[in-house]
Order: structure tokens, then sequence, then C-alpha cells
């Protein structure tokens, strides 16, 4: 399989606190990675870091097989121009959805085409109606956002970057400002992406969604991957104290099988 | 207290006012978009990352807030022209008091507007590839001003009653206007009290539709 994303080395610190202490990662094409790790891991800073909403401290980044940014006298820079184009490429969903509250759904999937892309009205308009159609919101493409409920935003939210043809999709805990009973229509969004082979790098407390869904699960701990592997070696047989510890706090509260 | 009211001299006067208040409207009109669009720059400015373009804008406001219109209409009449050489008609005087104060205190209503849009807006923008200025142009700002229209035409308000200062540097409005009828016919009683109905009834429809223009905004939230 070929090699979409690889990281080298990574590094991130904010001021004097060091989050992200070397990460390495190579992610291949249809490939679902998530991340999973307690809260201050750096799980979420090294998504962010994958299409430079934050920028690293140290490491490469490859897109593939191209380096992002270039070098000079050993450090890395990165020109804003360059980063807008690999932005368009690696699709985000947030948390907080983040929908441009002043657009109706189908205007906030036509934007980025047509500001960033260049689409014409028509071509874009197409596209808008062909990715809510995908998220199961076709009809619902002329509401604003503010009429939708947070599982349906965050349908339009993918839908929104899905729009930009990327190669690659970043879902940074998009489920954790949701209802519970929302959660399961945008995890089959999700899971229905990842059966069409699009490649994505997943940040949750979902369990069940790593268990069945991922193609691996990484384990994050202190700003370095702890463990990794497949999600039933992973979640069913870790091999660290600190990921027993981070699965049995998970699972305080079962229902009774 | 023993006046006894006499407009019958204001009305034989009427199109004297009438000329005063063409005057007034004209120069509310050019202060207004100057002052309202200019605000925008330098609210846009005083946000900005860059050092060059925010302090800068952070004087003008800190200058221009500070001091007032009438000193400056009277400022750019009489001392400018000393100063600089330049020829300033009281219609220029007046427009550059009003507006660059009016472009003052809008900058940072609309800063304040930009300020009170989630950083979270910023994010998705940058997120499927827009620039900075793309951003702002297409996400913050419609955002920001909707939320600031209140405040927004509050300024206007504001505006059109600052009209009447450019009388001190004899701007035929109004209050200008008024100021004459009074000097001739010695009826300054009736003739100030005639400006006060004149803005009272132009501004009072205004007012009332923008109370109706909040209740729309609301609405679509």
């Amino acid at each position: 399989m070929s090699e979409i994303v690889r990281i080298e080395n990574l590094h991130k610190s904010f001021d004097k606190l060091d989050v992200l202490k070397g990460i390495d990662l190579s992610v291949s094409a249809g490939e679902t990675i998530v991340l999973l790790g307690s809260s201050g891991s750096g799980k979420s800073t090294m998504l962010r870091c994958v299409n430079f909403m934050e920028v690293p401290s140290d490491g490469r980044i490859y897109l593939h097989g191209d380096l992002i940014g270039s070098e000079q006298n050993g450090r890395m820079n990165y020109r804003e121009s360059e980063l807008c184009t690999l932005r368009t490429r690696i699709g985000m969903v947030f948390q907080h959805f983040n929908l441009f509250p002043h657009m109706t759904v189908e205007q906030n999937v036509m934007e980025g085409q047509l500001t960033v892309l260049k689409r014409s009205q028509t071509e874009a308009r197409d596209k808008a109606r062909a990715q809510l159609e995908r998220v199961g919101l076709a009809d619902k493409a002329l509401e604003y956002p503010a009429r939708l409920s947070g599982g349906q935003k965050q349908r339009v939210a993918i839908a929104r970057a899905l729009a930009m043809d990327p190669d690659v999709m970043l879902f940074d805990e998009v489920t954790s400002a949701l209802d519970p009973e929302l959660v399961g229509e945008v995890l089959k969004t999700m899971r229905q992406l990842a059966e069409e082979g699009m490649t994505m790098l997943v940040v949750t407390h979902e369990l069940g969604f790593a268990y069945h869904v991922a193609n691996r699960v990484l384990f994050l701990s202190d700003g370095a991957i702890l463990e990794q592997g497949e999600p039933q070696q992973v979640l069913k047989a870790p091999k660290t104290k600190r990921m027993r510890e981070f699965l049995d706090g998970h699972s305080l509260f079962k229902l009774p099988d | 207290m023993n006046h006894s009211w006499d407009f019958a001299t204001i009305f034989q006067n009427w199109p004297v006012l009438w000329v005063g208040l063409k005057g007034t409207l004209f120069i509310f009109l050019v202060t207004v978009v100057l002052g309202l669009a200019g605000g925008l720059v330098v609210g846009v400015c005083r946000y900005a990352k860059s050092q060059a373009l925010k302090w800068p804008a952070m004087a003008f406001v800190e200058v221009f807030r500070n001091t007032p219109v009438l000193v400056q209409i009277i400022w750019f009449y009489y001392a400018f022209p000393i100063l600089t050489g330049i020829e300033v008609n009281p219609f220029l005087a007046a427009v550059l008091g009003i507006s660059l104060n009016t472009m003052a205190f809008s900058a940072e209503i609309y800063r304040a507007g930009i300020q009170s849009v989630e950083p979270g807006q910023w994010e998705a923008g940058k997120a499927i590839g827009m620039t900075y200025n793309q951003t702002l142009r297409r996400i913050i700002l419609p955002v920001a001003i909707k939320r600031v229209l209140p405040a927004l035409t509050n300024r206007g308000i504001e505006v059109f009653k600052m009209s009447t200062l450019a009388s001190v540097v004899a701007y035929v409005e109004t209050l200008n206007q008024a100021k004459l009828i009074a000097d001739l016919n010695f009826n300054p009683i009736e003739a100030y009290t005639a400006v006060a109905v004149i803005f009272f009834v132009v501004l009072y429809p205004v007012v009332q539709g923008t109370y109706v223009l909040e209740r729309i905004l609301r609405k679509s939230d």
C-alpha cells in the first residue's frame, strides 16, 4: 500500500512545555488509525500538527513523499501559501463543529470550494449536494446550522471537509460535544467513510469505534507513542500498565453482559 | 416666565431652514459613510497581527477618541491652513472633524465585534485552506458586523446630531440657519426650538426603524 503521510521525529512545545517528544508514524492509503490517550497526552496536538494548525517545533512531515516546508540552517521553514495548499488536501473536523453560522448548510460546504479551490458555482453546488447526500443530509441543504441537531451539524462539518477532495481526514474528538444519543449517527458516517477507503486519523474516546473500525490503534502517553498495533491486540491485550489503567478507567461502569 | 410663543416668523422663513436641513442631510451622509467605512479599515488594522498596522491604528483611535470633535473642527478650519498652507473650507473642516472621530469610535466597535467571534471560526476557515484575509473577509466580518449592527446604528444617530457642530465654522446646516433667523427676527427661543423639533421629527422614525431591524436580526440567529 502506498504511503500518504509520514511523520518523523515530531516535537511540539508550547513555551517551556514539551507536549510532543518525538513521534514517528507512517500512514498508508485507506488506513484508519485511532489515537487514544488521556487528556494532556498530546493526541490532539499531534493531529493538529499534521495539517499545521500547530506548526511543529521540530521534525518533518511528508505528504505523498514530499517534505512539507524547506530546511534552512537546520531549521524548518514554512511558507503560509504552502500550508494553505496543504490544508486543502488534509480535511479536518473539530469537536465543536465550527460551522459558519451566517451561511446555509450548502453554502458551508461550498465555501472552501469557491474561495480556495476556485471552482465554479455550479460545480461547487453539485459537489456540495453529493457530499451532503453521502452524509445523509441532502434534505437539509438550505437550512441554517442553528436549526440542526449536534449530530447533523457534525455531519455537515464532515461534508464540508470532504468537498475539498482531501487525501486524508483528521477527526479531533468529533463526538465529545454531542449528546450520547447523537454519537451513533456521526460514528456511523465515519465508519462508512473508512469502508469507502478514506485515509483517516481519528482522536476519540470511543473504544468501540476503535475496536471495530480502526486498522491500527496508537496509545499516546506523555507526548510519545507507548503502544501501537491492531485494535484486537492493543485493546484486548495491552502490554503496558499505563495502557491497562487507561482501558480500566473507560470500562469502570459498564453494563453487565 | 411670560414668553408668548410666536412661530409665525419661523414658518415664514421655512425655506431658510429647508436649505439648512438639506445641508445637514448632506454632511451627515458624507460623514457617516466615511466614518463607518473608514472605521472598518482602522478596526481591522487594530486587530491585525502586523505591528506596522496595529500601532498606527491604535494611535489614531486614541488621538481622535480623546479630543473633542468641536475642537477638531475649529482646529482644521483655523490652525491647519496656517500650518500647512492648504485652504480648508467650512464643509471640509467639519467633515474631517466628524468623520475622523466617527472612524475612531466605530473602529472600536468593529474590533469588539471581531473579537466576539469564536476562535473556532478562524480555525474552520484555516482548516479548509483559507488565508487569514479570506477568513476575515468571508467568515469573520459578516458575523462580526451583524453582531455590532445595533451599536453601529447608534453611532449613525450620534453622527446625525454631531452635524450641528459644523455651524461653528458657519457651514450652512440647520442650526446655522436657525441662528440666521434668530438674528434677523429676534426670536431665538422659537428658532432653536424649531431646530430641536426638526431633529426629533427626522430621527424618531429612524430610531424606531433600528428597533425593528434589531428584532429581525435576532430572529435569524
